[in-house]
């Protein structure tokens, strides 16, 4: 194997012009997207040849330390991919597309030979398909970062503090709460206060499917937070399952002002601030 | 030594906390402020801690401490301006100052205050 290891490097270094002009014409038939410039993709293409050139002289074991910028080359260009949308298929194309061009080289060189031949396209093969695995796996591993940015973002998102009416914030939850919410939840909560100068402030968990000891400790540490600095607190949307829920697990609400609806705790919350709204009077 | 001012308003005593707590300083404030209620007769007691930013259980003991001790000596405590990130700490630590008096800012907490004391002399000539 030895031998046909320095032969598919001969090929890759002596050919190299030739072999990426093949490539690229490959490339051009099977990739046609407006995503990636061909210039782009030639560039990319001639850049990863010239690495591979260079680590294939000292094998064809991508895992070892030669093959470095290489990995890393394919790193960055799947990246790049997973951001600009692509799929895995059409990521991995660009290096299986390489296929074509070295097989044919491969024959070419060993038409005489069939045993040779035969070695030599197995080993082309495994070589162009640890290439072609190692780049999906970038591109999934950067697929991941970008779901896990995201979900970060939508906990951002899912917390928004509105304010209601003079001195009175609303912060509606929707769906599960769990520790890392609540603590995203209470911050972005306690800041509005600062900022606005809330006297009070009304949590709605009309949004919040289930309440258990857990949402419940969640909670009441947000409304001990919210007395220490100086506004009230209302909790308001509680279903009537939900409040079902809380007596049977024994949660102990006492201290706490709940009210069925939003618009209850608004009420609550403007005489509080000894404020009203009245009906315009019809002339 | 380092001192926490501690300024007279009429019968309030106003208590801003302008640097970093540490043990010594809280043990000194405690000292001082309780002496000069009973100094000067202050009815009430405003704690400014809006510049406060870090907090630990002892110092957040040492808030409620304070407040408990005004009470016995007949004046009313509110603490103002506590920082959503002490806020945090404070309830994480499990601390949840049961019986202090809170305001967002000195201004609503003079208004607190006021209106406390206020109703505290109304009342007292009816438990007569």
């Amino acid at each position: 194997m030895a031998d046909s290891r320095t032969k598919t490097a001969d090929i890759i270094k002596s050919d190299m012009a030739d072999l990426l002009s093949d490539w690229k014409s490959e490339l051009r038939a099977a990739v046609s997207d407006s995503r990636i410039s061909g210039a782009e993709l030639e560039t990319q293409a001639a850049e990863l040849l010239g690495l591979l050139s260079t680590a294939a002289a000292h094998g064809l074991d991508i895992s070892t330390a030669d093959w470095q910028p290489v990995r890393e080359y394919l790193d960055v260009v799947s990246r790049s991919r997973a951001i600009k949308g692509f799929s895995s298929q059409e990521t991995a194309t660009f290096i299986f597309s390489l296929k074509k061009p070295l097989f044919k080289r491969v024959r070419r060189l060993l038409a005489s030979e069939p045993a040779a031949l035969a070695d030599e396209t197995w080993a082309v093969t495994e070589f162009v398909d640890a290439l072609g695995m190692y780049t999906v796996k970038a591109f999934q591993k950067s697929r991941e970062e970008v779901i896990a940015r995201q979900q970060e973002e939508m906990l951002e998102l899912s917390t928004p503090v509105i304010k209601l009416w003079d001195g009175i914030i609303a912060l509606p939850m929707i769906g599960t709460l769990d520790s890392a919410r609540t603590q995203v939840v209470m911050e972005s909560l306690l800041q509005r206060i600062v900022d606005i100068g809330a006297e009070i402030a009304i949590i709605d968990i009309t949004g919040v499917p289930t309440v258990d000891t857990l949402v419940a400790q969640h909670l009441l540490k947000t409304v001990t937070a919210i007395r220490l600095m100086g506004a009230d607190c209302i909790i308001s949307g509680i279903r009537p399952q939900i409040a079902q829920t809380i007596v049977h697990l024994g949660i102990d609400l006492q201290g706490v002002i709940t009210k069925a609806t939003l618009a209850d705790a608004l009420a609550l919350a403007l005489q509080r601030t000894g404020q009203a709204i009245t009906k315009a009077k019809v002339a | 030594m380092e001192r926490i001012p501690i300024l007279r308003m009429g019968n309030l005593l106003l208590v801003t906390i302008q640097v970093d707590m540490h043990d010594q300083l809280a043990r000194v404030l405690q000292d001082d402020l309780t002496s000069q209620i009973e100094k000067t007769g202050a009815k009430g007691v405003l704690i400014d801690i809006s510049a406060l930013d870090l907090v630990d259980s002892f110092i957040g003991r040492m808030i409620a401490n304070i407040s408990a001790m005004s009470r016995i000596l007949d004046a009313q405590t509110v603490v103002v301006g506590m920082r959503p990130a002490v806020a945090i700490t404070l309830v994480e630590l499990g601390l949840d100052l049961a019986g202090v008096d809170t305001a967002l800012d000195v201004e609503r907490g003079m208004k607190r205050l006021r209106s406390r004391l206020a109703a505290a002399s109304h009342d007292a000539p009816d438990t007569n």
